[in-house]
């Protein structure tokens, strides 16, 4: 599932692996024979002869075995241990909007457990009329909704804080994905619980936590409790990924992917909020003078170009070339991108591929012609809110240099006139 | 049977107005029906009645209840609710001081958070670090970072130890935190940490946290004009990641690579295959539990392909092996002490030692407690013995 990799080999390597891929291939298409003719063509392929697989060959596909680059990555030296760690969706290679749950990032604390169905509960308790347990049959009782929503780990591009740090968008942007969420309103469940023991709202909280061994537990203020937020059982049409919290997850829509609690358990309405480990010791942002900003839960606007990128290099040469990048914002709906080839002397709206949605990946294309020489590609998104994604200097000096989480600079690559790709920052 | 089971079908089309094909297809994969469907079938009847009658008022949206769920009792309320407050709600009744901490701290936790809760390896430190949150690289701890000792209670009784968490009594947890409070110079040896003295306990950065206030700090960022050509003239590299040089990669040549596995696997299932002829047949049934049996190890030992040592040793080829006699991994005393007695792991030992770690090992620094039943020690050896030809 997870590929795990030995630590510090050359970058470049891996270009001249791409490269030297791409050398079979066009000899394929260059090997013409004297007439012109492509044999690929001209003569009778063996696929075209013989039968493939029959239905049932993979009772669950996977994908094609020419596709098996295409996995979650995890950087050994980032924690002590897998099993409370975190690795990255292979943005670089995937395209669209929707994150394949099979290659979607995992963020563990404990490990990912085995629950069944017939083994969930649900408790909601505290400030309630009545505390409740539900069984996961009894979540599928109520009416369903249905939001495509992104998930993004507050620390996403946290090591690029001091410089930049890691080759590969799958690392410095990769703590995300975005999938089609099926799930029941956590407003419906309260208001089976009944909140007028609650009094008046306005300063009521909810403690969520999960059923593993991590019980990882955040608050959240009941304005959000009762507005998007969703109990999750289904992504992308089917189950959840037992990596995803299976059966049950939290989805907070536009919010750090810390509180989207896996394995939910219980929901406690309180007067007040817990100030749990995550919430006070993690996902707190101190700034250069020593003070800490708490509750920093909205991930704001952020973009970025994932091809080319350094996995994901230009190797067809000058020429047609596609600029490919993703745009999203916790706030609302991404509602421009703008694109530059030049290092920010130059920008260009890119074209959003579908109008934005809310808390939703965008997709961002710019269809260019490239002269082979090099390029520094930045991109910029702008939300519905009029928010301009900043670039790392602007973010630096409102938050210093010792923040983890709530990077959301502009990334800039520079793309070699070799069409290698490189992170860097530039002046 | 065959009649009800018509029935049921003909009510099927009927209620769901299936398509021809789709009764087309019931008729040629129809299944047995499990005992009882006549049973659903007339209930179905009768629900499809009521339906027919009240259809105006139970279709569409509605608001208020559903009558779903049940109350939840107050044992299981108890058993769930444990999040404690900064304000000290939550808090059971209990004590402990920073001596009995210190034993408990290094029997449960040293292994990853260091004797003097400096932090193993990656593993976070939990002492030290006050008055650095300004400087370059701030060290965050307990007693430096953390506001609430709520906070350090609720965690440590909630999720801790790593691998055996909700295993500590009340008793310890407080104990522990009072050692980890001594540890950060917050108290002194005779505290006695209690649900009453909770609150008397200062926690240094208290005040260091300000409510998210990106709305007027970072105002500058919404609304921003922004410049769409001629905005710079001279774009030089600062910085480069190559120069770093951190980032994990596939092996160089993955074709290399893939052969390369595939040999490995090849000459491992070799190996197997001799072993399995040298070693009695295992069990494959008991392997299987054995596995299963073996996730309540799995936080802290590896084993199989690859297999290193992490918080505990890894138990590649344990039968056999002096206890203790791992090179390069961080034994506690009594296991030295055995390693130099010349004692070595077999099944009777790994047996004893199975169900009741601390007894047969005292002062082991695994927290593990022990399997409680026979069958899963008998299992997880069986699987450990599939190991046997790993290194």
């Amino acid at each position: 599932m997870t590929d795990n990799f030995s630590d510090k080999k050359p970058s470049r390597r891996q270009f001249l692996a791409g490269a030297a891929a791409l050398g079979a291939g066009s000899s394929a298409a260059g090997s013409l024979s004297a007439s012109g003719d492509d044999p690929l063509i001209t003569e009778v392929q063996e696929w075209a002869q013989i039968t493939g697989d029959g239905v049932d060959a993979t009772p669950y596909g996977l994908p094609i075995e020419f596709e098996k680059d295409v996995v979650r990555r995890n950087v050994g030296w980032l924690t002590a241990d897998t099993i409370s760690s975190i690795n990255f969706s292979p943005i670089h290679a995937l395209d669209g909007t929707i994150t394949p749950q099979g290659c979607a990032f995992e963020r563990h604390h404990s490990g990912a457990i085995e629950l069944r169905k017939e083994d969930y509960r649900l408790m909601i308790n505290g400030l309630v009329d009545k505390e409740l347990v539900f069984t996961y049959e009894d979540l599928e009782r109520f009416p369903r909704e249905q939001h495509v929503y992104f998930c993004e780990c507050a620390a996403n591009t946290g090591m690029e804080w001091a410089g930049a740090q890691l080759n590969g968008v799958q690392f410095t942007h990769g703590m995300i994905h975005n999938m089609e969420y099926t799930g029941v309103s956590l407003r419906t469940l309260l208001n089976e619980a009944g909140l007028n023991a609650a009094g008046d709202l306005k300063e009521k909280w909810i403690f969520v936590e999960g059923a593993d061994a991590s019980s990882n537990g955040r608050s959240i203020p009941m304005e959000k409790a009762l507005d998007d937020v969703l109990v999750a059982f289904k992504a992308n049409g089917e189950a959840l990924r037992k990596e995803h919290g299976y059966p049950v997850r939290l989805v907070v829509p536009g919010w750090e992917g810390n509180m989207w609690v896996k394995w939910l358990r219980r929901v406690e309405v309180l007067d007040r909020p817990v100030e749990s480990r995550e919430e006070t010791s993690k996902y707190t942002d101190t700034l250069a003078d020593g003070i800490s900003r708490k509750w920093t839960w909205a991930m704001d606007a952020k973009s970025v170009v994932t091809s080319p990128s350094p996995q994901s290099p230009i190797l067809h040469g000058k020429g047609p070339l596609v600029i490919s990048g993703l745009a999203w914002s916790g706030r609302g709906v991404v509602t421009r991108v703008d694109v530059t080839i030049d290092g920010g002397k130059n920008w260009h709206e890119a074209r959003l591929a579908q109008p934005g949605t809310k808390m939703a990946l965008t997709r961002f294309y710019l269809d260019m012609e490239w002269d082979g020489e090099e390029m520094f590609l930045q991109s910029r998104a702008h939300d519905e809110t009029g928010y301009v994604q900043p670039t790392k200097e602007e973010l630096r000096e409102v938050r210093g240099l010792n923040s983890i989480y709530h990077n959301n600079c502009i990334q800039t690559w520079w793309i070699k006139s070799n069409g290698e790709a490189e992170n860097v920052e530039i002046s | 049977m065959s009649k009800s089971r018509d029935l049921f079908i003909a009510l099927g089309i009927c209620v769901f107005g299936v398509l021809l094909i789709a009764s087309n297809f019931a008729d040629r994969f129809v299944t047995q029906l499990p005992e009882g469907a006549d049973v659903v079938a007339a209930e179905f009847d009768f629900d499809f009645k009521m339906i027919a009658a009240a259809s105006a008022s139970a279709v569409g949206p509605r608001d208020g209840k559903f009558g779903l769920g049940r109350g939840a009792t107050q044992n299981e309320v108890a058993a769930w609710n444990g999040d404690i407050s900064p304000d000290g709600t939550g808090l059971p009744v209990g004590s402990g001081d920073a001596i009995d901490g210190e034993e408990i701290f290094s029997e449960h936790c040293a292994i990853c958070h260091g004797d003097f809760a400096e932090g193993v390896d990656n593993w976070p430190e939990l002492a030290g670090g006050l008055d650095t949150l300004a400087d370059e690289d701030p060290v965050k701890t307990v007693g430096s970072y953390w506001p609430y000792l709520s906070t350090a209670w609720d965690y440590v009784k909630r999720s801790m130890p790593f691998g055996y968490a909700q295993s500590l009594s009340d008793d310890d947890v407080y104990a522990i935190v009072a050692y980890i409070l001594y540890s950060n110079d917050i108290i002194d040896e005779e505290f006695v940490l209690s649900n009453e003295t909770f609150l008397d306990v200062k926690m240094p950065n208290v005040n260091g946290f300000i409510i998210d206030d990106r709305l007027t700090s970072e105002s500058h960022f919404w609304n921003k004009k922004v410049c769409m050509s001629d905005c710079k003239s001279d774009v030089e590299i600062t910085m480069r990641a190559a120069v770093l040089d951190v980032t994990p990669e596939d092996d160089a040549n993955e074709e290399a690579a893939v052969s390369s596995a595939t040999e490995t696997m090849s000459n491992q299932s070799e190996v197997q295959a001799e072993s399995v002829i040298e070693v009695a047949a295992l069990n494959p049934q008991l392997v299987k539990s054995g596995e299963k049996a073996f996730k309540k190890c799995k936080s802290c030992h590896q084993i199989g392909d690859g297999a290193k040592n992490k918080t505990g040793p890894h138990l590649n080829a344990i039968f056999g092996r002096k206890i203790g006699g791992l090179e390069g991994f961080k034994y506690s005393k009594i296991f030295k002490s055995m390693r130099d007695d010349g004692r070595v792991w077999d099944e009777e030992s790994m047996a004893a030692f199975l169900a009741a770690p601390k007894q047969y090992a005292k002062g082991t620094k695994m927290s593990f407690s022990g399997f409680k039943k026979e069958e899963d020690i008998v299992s997880t050896i069986e699987y450990l013995k599939s190991f046997e030809s790993f290194n």
